[in-house]
Order: structure tokens, then sequence, then C-alpha cells
């Protein structure tokens, strides 16, 4: 053991539900913890005995710890001391938080995935509300939006947050990096039901093979039963020109997307508002997916700020086939799912096989027909939950069958 | 030594005397019943002032010895400076140079640009505040350092404590943007234009003796005239009254957060949902970012039907200035302007009308504008499981806010309380508020980004929006939902010393706050 001291986790006046922690190992003296938090009077003792509990699970008996805290929840608190615990202990122990209830769900491979929500994988601040906005995926990202020094500190508060934090339906996602870094990623965070898994920039079918080869030793290991589904995306020329076959590389594979900032800067040209740099790349995408029977998604639009830009590019991306596009701010997700969202017609239909489906519940008929259609169970599934989305998106009420009749 | 306590009918233990004065214990809403005729300032004579109208004075100095300022003297000041007030300070700088000492400071609300009369309570020259503290003030109070007792009031129980005769204002020093020599005043004009002094008002009309202080002199009469000359006494000329950009914001914004902008697109749903907004509706919403929001929201709402809202109470603010220019809302009733649009509007606009809290929203008043409105949208630092409302302490114990118009806008028929379930982990729901601010019984609506509790009194409200798809949870799922997230906090910890009490809008006591216990 060569450090004896390490920081890990954030403060400053702008951060908050964040925390800082600085711990110094010593040879005697039993734990001392100086804490400075706007919470203090509230939550002072608590967090002191959380620190002590965190300190005892890794027997580390002796050290000084400095907390300097901005309205942290315990789940980040825990995370933040473990961080700067593994920077001086060679350890294979982690101090997992419970694991909620809510958070065990499962997800369909033929679920929509209209909006899917980018979240920095060491922000805590945007992850407790993130599950409020609708999105139909929460990304909890690994890759690009965290620095190379803080990959393993956001690995932990990502695992803690899978644990702890309510999305409330939506499909659980994490980016992983790329490599080694990446599998590291997955041994953390895949025993902690992860719905899907991104592998950015897939040049070749090799790099989802990697990935859901040890997804899938995971999964036994941990006899974990909700599958993990996996989404490609694709960043780069080479990407595009083996798309068909990265779409193809595994069964998990329900959607496949394009990243064009990566894509634009390989082929060296401009990111335009119309797209047309990226016009075929984008089109050979859907191709390839819909070949697959997987769901093409489009990239993320960078300009927050623009959301007529950004409703312009949805209908755009649309009709162009794609399922769904990426968000990075939750003003984005609303915009998304309404241009995604299914017509009136689509709509309508989808209400009367539902209607169908339960009229041959009550009078017992084991075949389900709208009109001299029969109706299979997925696309009652499916229906459903275009109703679902139409009465989140506000377009139908939850008394809609009143109005059918 | 201790004070000897009773519980009021809110079951809060106040006292029966404040600063040497008897007071009531809180009775419950609408409970109260003052006797006796309205104070009056002792009766003047025209030929005490100079004949020629001409009431300038050489100096704030001058002034106020002019006017008799001694030892344990009731000063007022309003703050329509907002945080770019430069005269307020001043009066308790000349009163430390005099020696005097013990006066009590009297403003209709104050800022952090106020921070420095805390040297003239430590030196013993001001005894107490009483109006609104919040940041350094709110802290030295909080530890109990104020040698007298502070009292919160609301904006219209401050117009109630002083037409009753509750505080006797000695002297009222009104920084005032526009001035003639005669002491007629007004909101607008020359370099610190805050558009109304709707607070000043009942001020120059009760208190003995009257400071109008200006930075632009104009030629008799100052019209039209929010203050009039023949209740002053004297006019004082200064560089500056107050710092332009801190007076109004340059503009106020509408709230960025996603959070923020969630619970506001909740909160307009909500009112069209449950049918609250309708053509003609009157309404209210504050200056904070949510509430804007809110307001942007609910002019698209009023665009689309075609309606058009009868008249908006300000606080006003560019969002509610557009309503008007666009034709979505008939008047804007305005006691303080909060941006540059507000004010160009008051100033320029017949139908963006100044309006006194005096008429507004005091006890003594014969109606009450704010039971009229439909839509009340206020905030709160902490609500309990009985929908009682804190907004003057944290969670911690700590004073932070003044009281302003909440208290007297809960008597709207819809009171709305969009709040965020917690703040950096700390729970605005919680099983008791603090510090008692507003009784429950009046507050309706709590909307958080995670669901609306609607209080189980209005049975209408609940019933109205049934099958509307919006989130309805009842309080108590409310709160365990923060305390799950947030863990359970501990309560602040008090000493038995009571450092400020907090008035109801009749001036019944329904709360005290107690020196923090230091740890």
């Amino acid at each position: 053991m060569n450090r004896v001291k390490a920081v890990a986790g954030n403060a400053g006046p702008k951060v908050r539900s964040d925390c800082e922690m600085t711990l110094e190992l010593k040879r005697k003296g039993g734990i001392s913890i100086d804490l400075t938090s706007k919470v203090k009077a509230l939550y002072g003792e608590s967090i002191l005995k959380q620190c002590n509990e965190v300190l005892k699970f890794f027997g580390i008996r002796n050290a000084d710890l400095t907390v300097n805290d901005s309205g942290a929840l315990p789940f980040v608190i825990s995370a933040r001391l473990e961080a700067a615990v593994r920077k001086l202990l060679d350890t294979d122990q982690e101090y997992i938080p419970e694991m909620l209830s809510v958070n065990k769900y499962s997800t369909a491979r033929d679920r929509f995935r209209f909006s899917r929500l980018y979240l920095p994988g060491n922000g805590p601040g945007l992850m407790l509300n993130a599950g409020l906005h609708s999105a139909d995926g929460i990304i909890l990202d690994l890759e690009d939006s965290v620095a190379p020094d803080r990959k393993d500190e956001a690995r932990i508060l990502v695992r803690n947050a899978l644990c702890q934090v309510d999305f409330r339906g939506a499909e659980r996602m994490v980016r992983i990096n790329q490599g080694e870094t990446g599998l590291s990623d997955l041994r953390a965070v895949i025993p902690w039901n992860v719905n899907l898994v991104l592998i950015p920039k897939c040049d070749s079918p090799e790099n989802v093979i990697i990935a859901d080869k040890e997804i899938s030793a995971i999964r036994k290991k941990m006899k974990i039963r909700n599958p993990v589904y996996l989404m490609p995306i694709i960043e780069s020329a080479s990407g595009v020109e083996n798309s068909s076959a990265i779409a193809r590389a595994s069964e998990n594979i329900v959607a496949m997307a394009i990243g064009l900032e990566d894509l634009t800067a390989d082929m060296g040209v401009m990111r335009s508002r119309e797209g047309k740099e990226s016009f075929y790349s984008r089109g050979r995408l859907v191709i390839a997916a819909k070949a697959a029977g997987v769901q093409p998604i489009d990239s993320v639009f960078s300009d927050v700020a623009d959301l007529e830009g950004l409703r312009l590019n949805v209908l755009d991306s649309r009709a162009m086939g794609f399922e769904g596009m990426g968000c990075i701010h939750p003003r984005q997700i609303a915009v998304i799912n309404a241009g995604f969202a299914p017509g009136e017609a689509e709509l309508e239909k989808s209400m009367k096989i539902v209607m169908a489906f339960e009229e041959a519940g009550r009078t017992g008929q084991g075949v389900v027909a709208l009109g001299t259609k029969m109706i299979d169970q997925p696309v009652v599934v499916r229906a459903r939950k275009m109703i679902d989305l139409a009465i989140k998106l506000g377009r139908i009420s939850t008394e809609w069958r009143e109005k059918i009749k | 030594m201790a004070v000897k306590t009773v519980k009021n009918a809110a079951g809060r233990s106040v006292p029966l005397e404040i600063n040497g004065e008897p007071v009531i214990p809180f009775m419950g809403v609408g409970k109260y019943w003052p006797e006796g005729a309205r104070y009056s300032p002792p009766v003047p004579t025209c030929q005490d002032f100079p004949a020629d109208g001409n009431k300038l004075a050489g100096s704030l100095e001058e002034a106020l010895k002019k006017c008799g300022l001694k030892s344990g003297m009731t000063i007022s000041t309003h703050h329509h400076m907002r945080d770019g007030d430069l005269i307020s300070n001043r009066i308790f700088e000349i009163a430390s140079r005099m020696g005097v000492k013990d006066l009590v400071w009297f403003p209709s609300a104050s800022f952090p640009c106020n921070d420095p009369v805390i040297r003239y309570l430590d030196d013993g020259t001001i005894n107490r505040i009483e109006g609104s503290m919040n940041g350094p003030l709110g802290r030295y109070v909080s530890e109990g350092k104020m040698k007298g007792t502070a009292v919160l009031r609301s904006h219209g129980g401050r117009v109630q404590a002083i037409q009753d005769g509750e505080v006797k204002i000695d002297i009222a020093v009104l920084a005032a943007p526009s001035a003639d020599s005669f002491g007629n005043a007004r909101g607008t004009g020359g370099i610190s234009s805050c558009g109304v002094l709707g607070y000043a008002k009942a001020d120059s009309m009760v208190a003995s003796k009257v400071i109008v202080v200006t930075d632009n002199l104009v030629d008799l009469p100052c019209f039209p005239m929010e203050i009039e000359g023949n209740y002053v006494d004297n006019v004082v000329v200064v560089d500056k009254i107050g710092i332009p950009e801190k007076i109004v914001s340059g503009t106020t914004e509408i709230t960025k957060s996603p959070d923020r902008l969630l619970i506001a697109e909740l909160t307009a749903s909500f009112l069209e949902k449950s049918g609250i907004l309708k053509d003609g509706v009157r309404m209210q919403a504050g200056a904070g970012g949510t509430s804007l929001a809110i307001a942007v929201f609910v002019h698209q709402m009023l665009k689309q039907k075609g309606w058009k809202s009868s008249f908006g109470f300000g606080g006003s603010t560019k969002y509610m200035v557009k309503m008007l220019e666009e034709g979505q809302m008939g008047y804007i009733l305005d006691a303080q302007a909060f941006d540059l649009d507000a004010v160009r509007s008051v100033e320029a606009n017949p139908n963006h009308v100044p309006y006194s809290v005096f008429n507004a929203y005091n006890y003594h008043s014969k109606g009450n504008l704010t039971s009229m409105m439909d839509i009340m949208i206020l905030g709160a630092t902490e609500i309990d499981l009985n929908f009682n409302g804190n907004v003057v302490t944290h969670s911690d114990g700590y004073l932070l806010h003044g009281i302003g118009g909440w208290q007297n806008c809960l008597h709207a028929r819809n009171v709305i309380l969009p709040v965020p379930l917690f703040r950096d982990r700390i729970p605005v729901i919680v099983d008791e508020v603090t510090t008692l601010c507003g009784p429950g019984e009046l507050i309706d609506v709590i909307i958080t980004e995670r669901g609306i509790a609607i209080n189980p009194l209005r049975r209408d409200l609940i019933k109205s929006i049934k099958g509307s798809g919006l989130p309805l949870r009842t309080i108590k799922e409310l709160k365990e939902e923060a305390e799950k997230i947030c863990g359970k906090p501990r309560k602040a910890e008090f000493e038995e010393k009571i450092v400020a009490a907090v008035k109801w809008v009749d001036g019944t006591v329904i709360d005290v706050v107690r020196k923090i216990k230091t740890r």
C-alpha cells in the first residue's frame, strides 16, 4: 500500500447533492471525521453514522476523514467514501446499498424506445428526478461524460444509483466504456438489474460479442434472470459499413443507434443542422437495423434551447424510419415523445384492439379478433403501451374507454 | 428568565407579552374582532409649514433632527429600493453618530444590502427590527443577539398594525424616485425608478413625521403622486437613493431547471383540468422562476381558449405585462414592479395601475381583495401533514425569509403551493412545520414533482380532477416518499428564549421563533 491519502467526489459553490471525501489512513488514533454540511442540523448524525459503517465494512480502524457535503443522499455518500477507500486499499469488497424492490422490473424487447435521457455517470444531482420526465429510457453514462480519472468513482456511483434511485419504469440503461474499462463497468453494474447496455463506438461485430460474452458470464454467475439487452452505437465510417453485421452480432441486440458527433469527426466533415453529410449513414443504419429486426435510433440533437429545431429534426428522423432519439436534457423528452408517438389513426386502432381483447376476456373467448383479423398477444401488449403513452402525453384520458364506446 | 406562555388556537406556545407590550394569542382564522378606533397621528397645522410649500431640508441628518429624532422612536422605511436601498442604513448611521439609542426599525422588508445595520444593533442604536429578516440578519436574530424581540408581520399585517395603533411610527423615511419640494412623490421617473410605491403610502398617512428622500427633484406638482405632500414634513435631495440595477432585476427569467419546469407544467395542467382556469379568471403569480413559468403556461392556455383574465394582482413581471399587452389580461393591479418591463409598463400603460397594499389586503379594510382572487400561487419552506405552512424559517431553525404578502394571499379561493418535494436532501413536506405562519385550512393544493396533494377540506377540487390522469396523492404519501429518499430529518433544536414573534393577519400571535441551540 503506497498511498495513504485519497479524495473522491465533488465539492464547491456550484455543487449540489454531492459530497467530497478526503480520506487519510493512519496507524493509530481511531476514526476521526470532520463534517461540513449545510444539512448538518438535520442529517449530521446520520452522515457520521453512515461513514463509520462504511469504514468499518472495509476494516479501516484508524483514519482521518473530511466530509464536505452539499446535501448528498445516502447512496451518494457511501459511493464517494467507497471510491476514496478503493483508491487506498486493494479490495474486491463492495459496499452495496439496499436494492429497492421497485427497481427490479424487467423490460421487453419490443417496448418503445422513443426517448432515452443521458445522465453523466458522475453527477448525482441529475439522477434523483430523472425518472420523473417520462423518458422511455435513462442512460447512466460512464463513457464520454466522465473524465478519465473519474471512471472508477463514477462506476461506484452508477452502481449505487441502480440500487437506490427509482427511475419509475424507464428502461434502465448504462453506457459503458470501450475495451477493458468497459468490461470492468459491466462487472460493477450488471448485477444490479441493468435492462440495456449501450456499447459505444462499435466498428465491428467483435465489439458487441466481447461485451455480450462478459454479460452472459456475469448473468450465469449471479443467476440473473432478467434479460440484458444491447444497443450498439455506430460512430465511425467502418461502423456504418459493418452495420448489418453489427446489428446481427447478438440476439440480445434490440436497437442500434448512430452517434453523429464522432461519425462526422471520423468523416472529416462538419455537422450541419439539416444533416446532409450524414444522410447516407443514417439511411444505411435504418435499413441495417430493420433488416435485422431491431429498432434504429437516431443521434442526439445538441442545441438544448432550440426545441423547434428539435421538433423538425424528429419529424425528419421518424420519416426516415428511426424509432427513437437520445436526449441530453429533460426538456427534449416531451418533444421527442410527441414526435415519435403514434398518429391519431394508429391510436384509435390500438384502443379498439385493447377493447376487443378485454371483451374476449370477459366472454371467455380463447381467440381475439378485430374485424376479420386475428390479434396476437404481442400486438395487444404494444397497443396497451401506445395507449399508456398517449395518456402520459395527455392525448387521451385514463377514462378513454368511456369515450370510445 | 422564563416568559409566561399559553397555547394559542393553533396549539403553539406563545407569550402574552412581547417587548413589554401585551399581545393576543391567535384565536383561529376569522375569530378576532378588534375594538376601538383607528389610530391617528397628532394633528398638524398648515401654518407650521412654509407658505411657499418648500419643505426642503439640507440633509437627511438635518431632516431627522427637525423631526425630533430621539431614543426609543420607531422609524419606518419601505423596501421598494429592494437590494439597492441606499437610505435605510444611513438613517441608523446618523442616529448612531448622534448617540440615539433603542430605536425600533420598522421596514416593510429588509434585503441583504441592509446587513450593515447589524453594527447598529450591536452598538445599541437599534433595539429591534419589526419586519422581515433574511441572510446574516436572520442568522443574527436566530442566534439571540438582538436586544429586543423581532416581530414578523405580513404586508397586510403591517398596515393593520399601523392602522390600529399596535405600531406607532414616529418618523417615516420614504425614498422616492421622483418628488417635488412640497413632498408629493411617485415611484417612477429619474434614475432610481421602481415603478410603484405601494408599501409606502400607508406609512405616509399615519406616521407622526414624514421625510421624503429623492434623487430626482421635480417641479411642483409631482404628478401623478402616490404619496401626497400634505402628509410630508420634510423633503431631502440626495445624489442617489438606490443602485438602479439592484432596485429591479433587469429581467426576470423563468426557471431553467427541468424539475421546476415539471412542477410548473403540472400546476398549469391542474389549473386547466380542475376548471379553476376560466374566462375572466383573477390571478396572482409571484416572481420566482417556477411562478413565472406557470404564468407563461397559463398565458398560452388563455390564448388557445380565447379567454382573458379580468385582472392580475402584482408584483408584476414582464410575463404579466406580456399578458396585458397581448390582450389576455384586462388590468394589472400592482403593489411592486419586479423588472424593467414592469416599470416601463406601469409608466406607460393606463391599465397597469399602482395599487397600494393599503387597499389590497389589510385586516381593517372593508373587504379583502385577495379573497376575490381565483388563483393564488405561493411558495413555502415547509408544509406539514395538516397543510400548515412555514415561510419564515428553514428546517434548520434559522430565520431566513420575511412573510411578505404570503399570509394575506392565503385568503384566495384556490391557494396553490408548487414546491419541490425536497431541496438538497431537505424535505419540504414534514410532520409539523418548524414555525407556523399559515393555518392549513387556508392552503388548498400542494404540487410537487412527484404528485399533487389536495387538502381533504376541498372535496370539490378532488372531485374536479378525477380521471384527469393527474398524479393525485395524499400529503402523507408525499411526506413518506420524501423521507424514503432523503432519510428522516432530525428536528432543529431551540433554547427557551424567544427571538421573534410571528403575527397573523389580524395582529394576534400565531407562533414564535426561539433562539437556535448551537452545538
